[in-house]
């Protein structure tokens, strides 16, 4: 597995078609102030998970000679799975495998993000872990802490994503076309231990969404 | 007589050349008038004018690649009206696949056009689909919201893919009846005075209005609004029907009332939606105009009743 992590360039133009196609035609998007996401690493871009295309989506905001420094991190039991998947996530998408199951210490854990942020890449992370319900959100999970705690230097930008989740849900495999938005916030600020900086983080996420109108998807 | 580099006809350049003047004239009277203009009435009229060169050029381009190009052309804006529409709406969680469903009507709608087939055509969405959707639904078997979700899903698709497509079919009548200015020509005809007709009742709106007409749906329609743009769109629909269709004098004063009132009547449609939705615009896909939908709002009700007017009188 240690080979996947590597930056693939020349399938770029697989990229290209790919977001030009699906995310541009298919979803459309209303993006909030995309100026707040970070234009070059290492930084890290934390977003609520309802859908297989928020990695996708958030991707798609980065112009296309940037996007080989943005890596989503997704969980290697899922999409490493079979042979196919796994080109497609190592060459397409160009992801930071994370191992779910419990069996490696943190620092192994997250090895692989601080491979890629000392390389001065943009990291996507889903604190809430998994996609769960269509547009509920999860309790976050403390990694992203330790990963601002490891590297200072880097901003945490949060991402509050809305209705992508009806667009393809966990479960369905259809793609149904409907416009979703993305609000970006400001920069997390540092705390001095791991549950203030969710409370922090969470927070953010709340006043992001409030931005939106979050009534009129899921009746 | 067709444009013998192009293929088109050349009253239809001529056209097309009288709208770019205008535009030009448009850019320019904002840009004198930019110190007496605050700086966000100012913004906001270069924005709008801006989006007008866009939209008018890609109309223009639609018009000058082959007829199935033309077709796919409409049957996007059609696939985008309704995209914007269905993410208005709040739809249940088990829709997913009937949604899904109603998006596949629109390649096939236009199918069917692109082979002439007016039977279908006409009846496809109005009843197969209007079958079909509940069917679907109901298979699944979620009965809360059902008869809200059957119903707003279909008029959706009338809405926008079955109304719109009516754009397209003017494609497909016998060329013989309007030889000098093509099917084309009625496509422009249609679409010039509906849009006119929309900033027409803005600007005598802006200029004159006093009397609200639609409190309740939309502050800031007037009735002078509404007449100003009435008289001045029915006048520019008795100029150009020579020209672009084969509808006589008096049939082309009918289809300027037509196409002012039913533009109008459009208009308000989508702002009771947005209203009863409590939003302002319906996406932000043309600067300066909001969604698609703010903008091909008149030629909903337009686009069926015109076709079926000259269909009838010429076809």
């Amino acid at each position: 597995m240690s080979t996947t992590y590597t930056t693939k360039t020349k399938t770029k133009w697989l990229k290209l078609f790919f977001f030009a196609a699906l995310i541009k035609i298919l979803i459309g998007l209303r993006i909030y102030n995309r100026e707040h996401l970070p234009d070059n690493g290492p930084a890290i871009v934390v977003a609520n998970h309802n859908s297989h295309l928020d990695a996708i989506v958030l991707m798609s905001l980065y112009p296309l000679k940037k996007l080989s420094m943005v890596r989503p991190v997704a969980a290697a039991d899922y999409f490493l799975r079979n042979r196919f998947l796994s080109w497609f996530s190592t060459h397409v998408l160009d992801i930071v495998p994370l191992s779910r199951n419990n069996t490696q210490n943190k620092e192994d854990l997250l090895h692989p993000c601080h491979q890629a942020l000392i390389n001065g890449q943009i990291l996507i992370l889903f604190p809430e872990g998994t996609r769960g319900e269509p547009e509920q959100r999860q309790p976050l999970k403390k990694g992203i802490y330790y990963l601002s705690q490891a590297h200072t230097e880097c901003t945490v930008t949060p991402v509050f994503i809305y209705g992508l989740g009806k667009s393809l849900p966990k479960g369905e495999k259809i793609i149904v076309p409907f416009f979703s938005d993305i609000v970006i916030g400001q920069s997390i600020p540092a705390a001095s231990n791991a549950s203030d900086y969710i409370v922090n983080l969470q927070a953010s996420f709340d006043q992001l969404s409030s931005k939106i109108k979050t009534d009129r998807y899921i009746i | 007589m067709n444009n013998p580099l192009l293929g088109i006809p050349n009253i239809i350049f001529i056209i097309f050349g009288g709208i770019y003047s205008l535009l030009c004239l448009g850019s320019l009277l904002i840009y004198r008038l930019k110190q007496r203009l605050s700086a966000r009435d100012y913004q906001e009229l270069t924005k709008r004018i801006n989006a007008w060169w866009v939209m008018v050029t890609i109309i223009f381009c639609t018009f000058l690649v082959p007829e199935g190009f033309t077709i796919t052309a409409i049957g996007f804006l059609s696939f985008f009206a309704f995209k914007e529409f269905v993410s208005l709406i709040p739809t249940r969680r088990t829709d997913h696949r009937p949604i899904f469903w109603a998006y596949i009507a629109i390649p096939l709608q236009f199918y069917w056009i692109y082979i002439g087939w007016y039977g279908m055509f006409i009846i496809f969405i109005p009843l197969y689909m209007a079958l079909f959707l509940p069917m679907r639904m109901v298979l699944i078997g979620n009965t809360k919201g059902f008869m809200a979700a059957a119903s707003t899903i279909n008029w959706l698709l009338l809405f926008t893919v079955f109304c719109l497509s009516h754009m397209a079919y003017f494609l497909k009548l016998p060329d013989s009846v309007n030889e000098h200015a093509s099917n084309y020509g009625l496509i422009l005809f249609l679409v010039l005075l509906a849009q006119f007709n929309d900033v027409m009742q803005f600007t005598w709106g802006k200029l004159l209005g006093k009397h609200p007409v639609l409190s309740t749906v939309s502050p800031k329609k007037t009735t002078e609004g509404f007449i100003g743009g009435l008289i001045i769109t029915t006048l520019l629909a008795y100029l150009l029907a020579p020209y672009l269709t084969p509808l006589t004098v008096w049939e082309s004063i009918g289809a300027g009332l037509m196409i002012a009132t039913f533009g109008f009547i459009g208009d308000v449609s989508i702002s009771a939606v947005k209203r009863d939705l409590n939003i302002k615009d319906s996406g932000t896909l043309i600067p300066g105009h909001g969604g698609i939908l703010d903008r091909v709002d008149s030629l909903i009700y337009t686009t069926p009743l015109f076709f079926h007017y000259v269909y009838y009188l010429h076809y």
